[in-house]
């Protein structure tokens, strides 16, 4: 599948999210950009407090008070989400957009069987029989990798281990063949293995099916392994985008590099690790132009102003002194 | 090497809680009456127009007298006179004084020991645990005030007395709150870490744990200051707390009952009202700590 | 193995965990003439050894008993059975810590800090009453601490909610070093850190570990840390030690499956020319240590 032919069925523009406090509202995530195909999985990644989280939130409309959008466009297929009335948000939600989060008992019911909560689901947007219900649940658990589904319907949350209790989280969210998938850091809180077995099905759905995926994640190697394109927040501006060997193995914008270098992996073992200076910075401190400048070893005093995202190609940076272009430059004069 | 980033400047805890706190006006003014109310009780001597206890000032002509007389002592009672002609606003202030003091003490005693036990209970666990909390858990199932009526009865009528009944109906709660309190922090990476220096258990239950259970004490112990007041104003008008040289506003109400029919309101109906107040502001601003120290009910 | 190679040495320690009956379970028990509860094996039969200056690295999927073995090594829990030496010295007596010798940093540098205790004295605590300082040299001594960690020593006053998740971390690095332990044994120290603050805690773990000659044990699920700051790996499943060898031959060419599955399960950013890399996920799941498969624990799943 080329992205670049298929119509998007996500298109994110300048979206901004703020949080009110009482010293003025901090901009969380401010004028992200981004556009999705089917089949698509993009890897949004940042440490945290970049606004990664919100950002995905953000596409949702679940964003609560104090929090709120305060400009840009999210349109699902070509329909605008943001202003959307909450009712017409919740018959999308679910539908045509989900979500999945972290911590799988955050949206499963402690109370209700993994059968019963399906049907809920199912029963919110479609009508079926009971018996085709159970049917289409059982079948969705199947395709996340959980044996014998049809016995595990009757099971409650509380009997899954961690591991089956995301499976069954995604299989909800996947229930009604949604166009776009949120993922916020879904494999974090799992054992390497089951994360490896949770990444190939995922990447087997979204191949199968054409659902296109936000996998939003802290992790790099996780989102190298997934994602056709990588998308780097920092500070909530977004700094970098590429297809993702590309961005990886020649990243343009110094933080990018930085987060790659810094990885035990990047260094032989026992030498000391290429590490960034200092921390990120607090929303609520922001340097006036570029937010990653104070820890940059490449900054200028250019940097105090604030740069605009640099398209060329299928890449994006957000930096005065692209990596691995001002050497080639060089080079080439 | 060194990590340039600064610390967060944090504005102090205590100044960010009287933010939050004077946000909700209700409990503002509750706690300004309530620093109000001890304000008057400390310096009650100053500020009554009469000393109560001085026996020589009080002339029995003046007894029972409506609010706005002019007595023989040359001023005018603005509250009206009690029964033995004492003025009678004099008389609830030294009430007062005594009300609080009794509250105060019988509520900082009751929080010691209570904290003590729940705390210890939580960190030993075992038998020692099931003991303490066995006891306890019998002793929440009576009524308070039945006990504290079956002691003052026992031990008889004086302060000590008196803070003792209230302190041995009270010491429970605070056992409770601690024990929960204590539980969930005594699962907390910071005692491991303190037992795995090893610091002495003395040490760890007394700097680390009983601090950290702070927080639901201190909701506890203004509600049970509150309780305590009433309990003993409950006690004294049953005739069983104070003596009679000292007079708190149970007395008081107590000593102005049987004039209730007989229209002369006041020298019950004041104590009364001050009472009410009281307990009131202190519930009041109980009830807000409550909710600003309570992480689930914030938004 | 030269008694130079011995400098902690863990002999067959096991820990068995029973849940803890109320008074009414054992009414309850007793009435109904049962046994004692079924135990939970978190460790078994563990034997291990590490020279002075060495880091050994121990790694396992969550349930796998690292971290209970890391507890017993620590004195903070009593094994059930067998012993743990440093110097030659038990770690504990009669199940009570006995020594200074072993100190431990904690994963969560949010739990592992007292909130209601000033970062200085809490790195001075310990010291003060194990006598290792005079009150007085506190001061002076958190001062040196803080520096040695790299942290700003004017910042002792403050409390923890003042500082970042690194800062934290480093904090408890100093309190641990300031008890002038023979073994530091680090509980996944930097797995609730962002990934460039986690570079900035294992250099400095790597620099105050050359600097002071350090013994170490550190444990962590993340395969490339261990990889990188240990000289020995323990490979631990379901409460057993399942490979145990030098860091290199362990990653290099494991000898047990699971090893070998675990390796690659890791995913990892393709090198230079490589394609998109594809994992070999390990089937099934970890069974339940109450009830674990007999014989080899990992032969259910087993691709061999």
């Amino acid at each position: 599948m080329t992205p670049e032919t298929s119509k998007p069925v996500l298109e994110v523009e300048n979206l901004q999210t703020e949080f009110a406090t009482p010293n003025g509202a901090l901009r969380a995530v401010d004028g992200v950009s981004f556009s999705l195909s089917p089949g698509e999985i993009i890897g949004l990644v940042g440490e945290s407090g970049s606004g990664k989280s919100v950002t995905g939130f953000s596409l949702l409309g679940l964003v609560d008070a104090p929090g709120r959008i305060a400009g840009g466009s999210v349109k699902l297929d070509g329909t605008e989400l943001v202003g959307m009335s909450p009712q017409d948000l919740r018959k999308r939600r679910g539908k045509e957009i989900a979500m999945i989060f972290q911590d799988p008992i955050a949206t499963l019911n402690p109370l209700l069987t993994i059968g019963q909560q399906m049907e809920m689901a199912l029963a919110a947007h479609e009508k079926l029989s009971r018996k085709a219900a159970a049917e289409k649940s059982a079948e969705a658990l199947a395709r996340v990798g959980i044996p014998s589904a049809r016995e595990r319907l009757t099971s409650y949350p509380h009997e899954f281990s961690g591991g089956m209790r995301q499976r069954a989280a995604i299989a909800i969210a996947l229930l009604h063949r949604p166009a776009v998938v949120v993922a916020d850091e879904p494999t974090t809180a799992l054992d390497v293995s089951i994360q490896a077995q949770i990444i190939h099905e995922m990447k087997a759905l979204a191949r199968d099916y054409g659902v296109a995926m936000i996998w939003i994640s802290h992790d790099l190697a996780v989102v190298s392994a997934l994602a056709s394109r990588i998308l780097v927040m920092y500070a909530g501006r977004l700094v970098e985008e590429g297809p993702s060997a590309q961005v990886l193995r020649d990243p343009r914008h110094p933080y990018t590099r930085g987060l790659i270098d810094s990885l035990p992996s990047a260094t032989a073992p026992g030498q000391m690790l290429t590490q960034i200076p200092g921390s990120m910075p607090a929303l609520g401190a922001l340097p006036p132009g570029c937010a990653f400048a104070p820890r940059c070893s490449f900054a200028t005093d250019a940097c105090g102003a604030r740069p605009e995202m640099v398209q060329f190609g299928a890449r994006g940076w957000r930096c005065l002194h692209p990596l691995g272009l001002e050497q080639k430059e060089r080079a080439a004069s | 090497m060194t990590d340039i980033s600064p610390p967060q400047k944090a504005t102090p805890p205590l100044l960010l809680f009287w933010r939050e706190f004077r946000r909700n006006r209700v409990a503002a003014v509750a706690l300004g009456l309530t620093v109000l109310l001890v304000f008057v009780a400390v310096f009650a001597p100053l500020i009554a127009p009469q000393d109560p206890y001085d026996l020589g000032a009080l002339s029995l002509m003046d007894a029972r007298r409506p609010p706005g007389f002019t007595g023989s002592g040359g001023y005018t009672h603005i509250l009206g006179t009690d029964p033995q002609g004492r003025d009678l606003l004099s008389a609830i202030l030294y009430g007062l004084r005594i009300s609080i003091e009794i509250g105060i003490m019988a509520g900082a005693i009751a929080l010691a020991i209570g904290a003590t036990l729940g705390v210890v209970a939580a960190y030993l666990g075992g038998w020692v645990e099931s003991l303490i909390m066995r006891i306890v858990d019998l002793q929440l199932s009576f009524p308070a005030i039945l006990l504290a009526l079956v002691l003052s009865a026992l031990l008889g009528q004086g302060k000590a007395q008196l803070v003792t009944a209230l302190v041995a109906a009270q010491y429970a709660y605070f056992a409770r709150t601690a024990y929960g309190a204590a539980t969930s922090e005594r699962r907390k990476d910071y005692i491991e870490a303190a037992l795995a220096t090893p610091l002495h258990a003395r040490r760890v239950v007394f700097k680390h744990l009983l601090p950290n259970c702070a927080p639901p004490l201190i909701v506890v112990a203004t509600v049970q200051i509150a309780s305590s007041i009433s309990l003993e104003a409950t006690l004294s008008f049953l005739g069983l707390g104070l003596p009679v040289t000292e007079p708190s506003l149970g007395m008081l109400i107590s000593n102005g009952f049987p004039y209730m029919m007989s229209g002369r309101y006041w020298i019950s109906v004041y104590p009364g009202v001050m009472l009410i107040l009281l307990i009131m502001a202190i519930n009041i601003v109980g009830d807000q700590i409550r909710d600003q120290l309570n992480p689930r009910l914030r938004r | 193995m030269k008694p130079r190679d011995q400098y902690l040495k863990v002999e067959d320690v096991s820990k068995t965990f029973t849940s803890r009956q109320t008074m009414g379970g054992k009414l309850a028990r007793a009435i109904t003439r049962k046994g004692p509860p079924p135990g939970l094996q978190a460790v078994s039969g563990v034997t291990l050894e590490l020279a002075k200056g060495q880091t050994l690295g121990l790694v396992g999927e969550s349930g796998c008993g690292k971290s209970t073995l890391g507890r017993i090594m620590a004195g903070i829990h009593s094994p059930s059975a067998g012993t743990v030496r440093i110097d030659g010295l038990p770690v504990m007596e009669h199940g009570k810590k006995t020594t200074t010798a072993v100190q431990t940093v904690f994963q969560d540098p949010f739990a592992s800090l007292d909130p209601r205790m000033k970062v200085g004295d809490a790195v001075a605590e310990g010291p003060i009453l194990h006598g290792l300082i005079m009150p007085s040299m506190a001061q002076k001594y958190v001062e040196r601490w803080f520096a040695r960690v790299g942290l700003d020593p004017s910042l002792s006053h403050r409390y923890p909610h003042q500082f970042s998740g690194g800062q934290r971390q480093r904090i408890a690095i100093a309190r641990a070093l300031a008890m002038q332990p023979k073994l530091l044994i680090c509980d996944e120290p930097v797995a609730s850190l962002d990934v460039s603050i986690q570079a900035q805690v294992i250099n400095l773990f790597l620099e105050l570990r050359r600097e002071l000659e350090l013994t170490c044990v550190f444990i962590s699920h993340d395969l490339s840390v261990v990889r990188h700051v240990s000289d020995r790996v323990a490979v631990m499943y379901l409460g057993r030690i399942v490979e145990l060898g030098e860091t290199q031959s362990v990653f290099g060419r494991p000898a047990h499956p699971y090893t070998a599955a675990l390796l690659d399960s890791v995913p990892r950013i393709a090198a230079e020319g490589e394609a998109l890399v594809e994992f070999k996920p390990i089937e099934g799941e970890i069974p339940s240590p109450l009830n674990p498969p007999p014989g080899c624990h990992f032969a259910p799943r087993c691709p061999r």
